[in-house]
């Protein structure tokens, strides 16, 4: 037999059922699990943020422009996923530059770049503005002559332009709810619009994904605001971390129905489709999906934080549970979009089957790769937190 | 106008220029020229080898083993899905030679028990079917129910 041959009848061997030998490799690992994954976060960092300004909600305000960095910081490593996935540098970029309407995947380029320029990059600009042209002038060195930079020449302090700085911040802001909305339904269409997969194919994937990254974009927010806190040996707001933490809570039970209806729907339905997704819910998702995302990463979180806005115990326990609650969602969510990512591709579109997914260590597709491209977030975060201080600001604005 | 807009709109309008000009260089040469694709791919596909002849190709010199294969169950099977792949053998049938696939492993890739295979692949228990002989020995791969014994 011909080499390539043995090796694919090798293989074909290992698999459970009948599939397809197109199926036997998952093309969709890791890194696409991080790309939904990464976005959300960022989706939902800023959505937060549009909360305080838009509805003007004041006890927020400790954690603006925390959350716009975390977005930004997010948002800049948010395509590397995808790039690392695609390898090929030198030619993986053409398909962002040809949009088409038949292409979803085509349009990220612009949805991005819209996101990046138009919305994060300008908010953060107009509201540090008045703050960068003051540190330009106190900083010297590297710093300051960054700092310069960054006014773009822009350097007027009159109060009618500070004005301005605020009235166009929420014109973007503004904007910029809806191009969130945008960013992660869009992700979630790339998901659902797969029509010749059962697990993936339906209208409601993009509101799932909305709800999912609004979710943990507030418990990241929440958790690094805790450990920034805690950095800086600075008394933490109770007041923002209940508040955030009620948002969480709200979010999170939207978040839970609309994925209990979606799976509700399903099983009603119970269309051609409906044993195979069941036995893989049952089978190779069994840890995934009903321990990690649903008991650990909604359960819990659900039934702690709801305890709380019953019944409130003292301060140190409320930080206790609202960081180990902020931990466990993003756990959940992550896994969230591994059971969408990974269990879309682990049943035959035979329905007769079953291939494996075995994750590698080192590789292009490997885990350090992937930890690679979630810690690096939280350098850039710590890099913007150096230059554009949040608390600095507050201090000034208050003085 | 406020002085933020006189410096962000000169900005974001030079941004753009930009990004339509390496958009410009970006985009592969051949791009449009047909369609929505690289007009260029054609011709690269073309000159790669081809590594399958396809059915018709292997009946102008094999045309009793076609008949025969047309003439029995497997007829909607193609040669090189047992043969492999045999472009090479068409253009120098004496010197590349193609596989003749006769272990008993071989016929179970599609026939061998398995639930979740579609009922009109006629499956067996291949512990329990004639299992000291090769499966060829008694059915012709090309006329299965042409038996030999
Ligand atoms: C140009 C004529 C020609 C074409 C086209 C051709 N063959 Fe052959 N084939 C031959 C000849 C001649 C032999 C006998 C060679 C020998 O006996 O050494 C042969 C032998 C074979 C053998 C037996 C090899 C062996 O080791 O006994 C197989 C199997 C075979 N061909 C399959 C195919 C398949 C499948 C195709 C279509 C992809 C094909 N052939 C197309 C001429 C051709
Ligand atoms: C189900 C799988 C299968 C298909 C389909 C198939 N063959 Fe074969 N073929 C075999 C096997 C197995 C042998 C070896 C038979 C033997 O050694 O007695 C063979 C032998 C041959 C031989 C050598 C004959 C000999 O007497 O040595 C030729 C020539 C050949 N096949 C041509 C073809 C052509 C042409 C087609 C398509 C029209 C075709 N085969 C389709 C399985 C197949
Ligand atoms: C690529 C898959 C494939 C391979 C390999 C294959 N077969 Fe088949 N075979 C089929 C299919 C499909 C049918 C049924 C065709 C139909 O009835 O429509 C079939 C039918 C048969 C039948 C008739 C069963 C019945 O009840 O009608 C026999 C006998 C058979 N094959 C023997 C063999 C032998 C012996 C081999 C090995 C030389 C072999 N097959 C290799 C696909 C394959
Ligand atoms: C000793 C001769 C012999 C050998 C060896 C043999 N078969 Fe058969 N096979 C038969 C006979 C006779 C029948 C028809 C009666 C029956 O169903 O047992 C048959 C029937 C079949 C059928 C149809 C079964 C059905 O339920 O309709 C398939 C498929 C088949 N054989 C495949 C194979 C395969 C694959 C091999 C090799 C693994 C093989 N045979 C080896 C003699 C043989």
């Amino acid at each position: 037999m011909e080499p390539q041959y043995q090796h694919l009848y090798e293989m074909l061997s290992q698999v459970r059922g009948f599939i397809y030998p197109n199926e036997v490799d998952l093309q969709w690992g890791l890194l696409i699990v991080l790309y939904p994954y990464i976005t959300g976060l960022v989706a939902g960092a800023f959505i937060l943020a549009s909360l305080e300004r838009v509805f003007n909600v004041k006890v927020l305000k400790p954690t603006y422009q925390l959350a716009l960095l975390t977005a930004l910081a997010f948002l800049l490593v948010a395509t590397m996923p995808l790039v690392s996935h695609l390898g090929h540098p030198f030619r993986a970029y053409e398909i962002l530059m040809t949009p088409h309407s038949t292409s979803a995947m085509a349009i990220f380029g612009f949805v991005y770049l819209w996101y990046l320029m138009v919305v994060l990059l300008l908010e953060i600009w107009l509201d540090y503005r008045r703050d960068i042209v003051i540190w330009s002038q106190q900083t010297t060195g590297f710093k300051g002559r960054l700092y310069k930079i960054l006014t773009l020449g822009v350097k007027d302090l009159s109060p009618r332009t500070v004005r301005w700085d605020d009235k166009i911040g929420y014109f973007i802001t503004v904007v910029g709810i809806p191009s969130a909305f945008l960013l992660h339904g869009y992700v979630g269409f790339i998901f659902g619009s797969v029509k010749a997969n059962p697990w993936w194919s339906t209208v409601l994937m993009p509101v799932i994904f909305l709800f999912s990254a609004m979710v943990s974009g507030i418990a990241l927010v929440l958790f690094i605001y805790m450990v920034v806190t805690w950095f800086r040996r600075q008394k933490i707001d109770m007041a923002a971390l209940d508040s955030i933490a009620k948002f969480l809570f709200y979010i999170l039970i939207l978040d839970f129905t609309l994925e209990g209806l979606d799976q509700i729907h399903r099983i009603y339905e119970a269309e051609e489709s409906f044993e195979i997704l069941s036995l893989l819910v049952h089978g190779p998702l069994f840890l995934t999906l009903f321990i990690f995302q649903i008991l650990l990463g909604t359960l819990i979180p659900l039934i702690s934080l709801g305890i709380l806005q019953l019944y409130k115990p003292k301060e140190l326990t409320r930080r206790i549970i609202y960081f180990s609650c902020s931990l466990l969602v993003l756990f959940g969510i992550f896994f969230m979009r591994w059971n969408v990512v990974i269990g879309g591709q682990l049943f035959s579109k035979s329905f007769y089957g079953f291939t494996d997914y075995k994750l590698r260590l080192a590789g292009s597709e490997g885990l350090l790769w992937a930890l690679v491209w979630v810690i690096l977030p939280f350098l850039i975060l710590g890099f913007l937190l150096w230059l554009l201080p949040p608390w600095k600001k507050l201090e000034e604005s208050t003085s | 106008m406020p002085p933020q807009l006189k410096t962000l709109i000169p900005l974001f309008g030079a941004f753009i220029v930009l990004f339509l000009i390496a958009r410009h260089f970006l985009v592969p040469v051949s791009f449009g020229e047909l369609g929505h694709y690289r007009f260029n791919s054609i011709a690269e596909n073309k000159e790669k080898a081809m590594n399958y002849a396809g059915k018709d190709a292997c009946a102008d010199c094999h045309d009793d083993k076609a008949a025969q294969l047309k003439s029995d169950v497997h007829s909607g099977l193609s040669c090189e899905t047992c043969h492999g792949p045999g472009q090479a053998h068409t253009e120098n049938p004496e010197t590349v030679k193609l596989n003749k696939p006769d272990q008993r492993s071989f016929c179970g890739n599609c026939h061998s028990m398995n639930a979740s295979r579609p009922k009109f692949m006629v499956q067996i228990e291949l512990k329990e079917h004639n299992p000291d002989k090769k499966c060829i020995e008694c059915h012709n791969p090309h006329q299965p129910w042409q038996l030999k014994e």
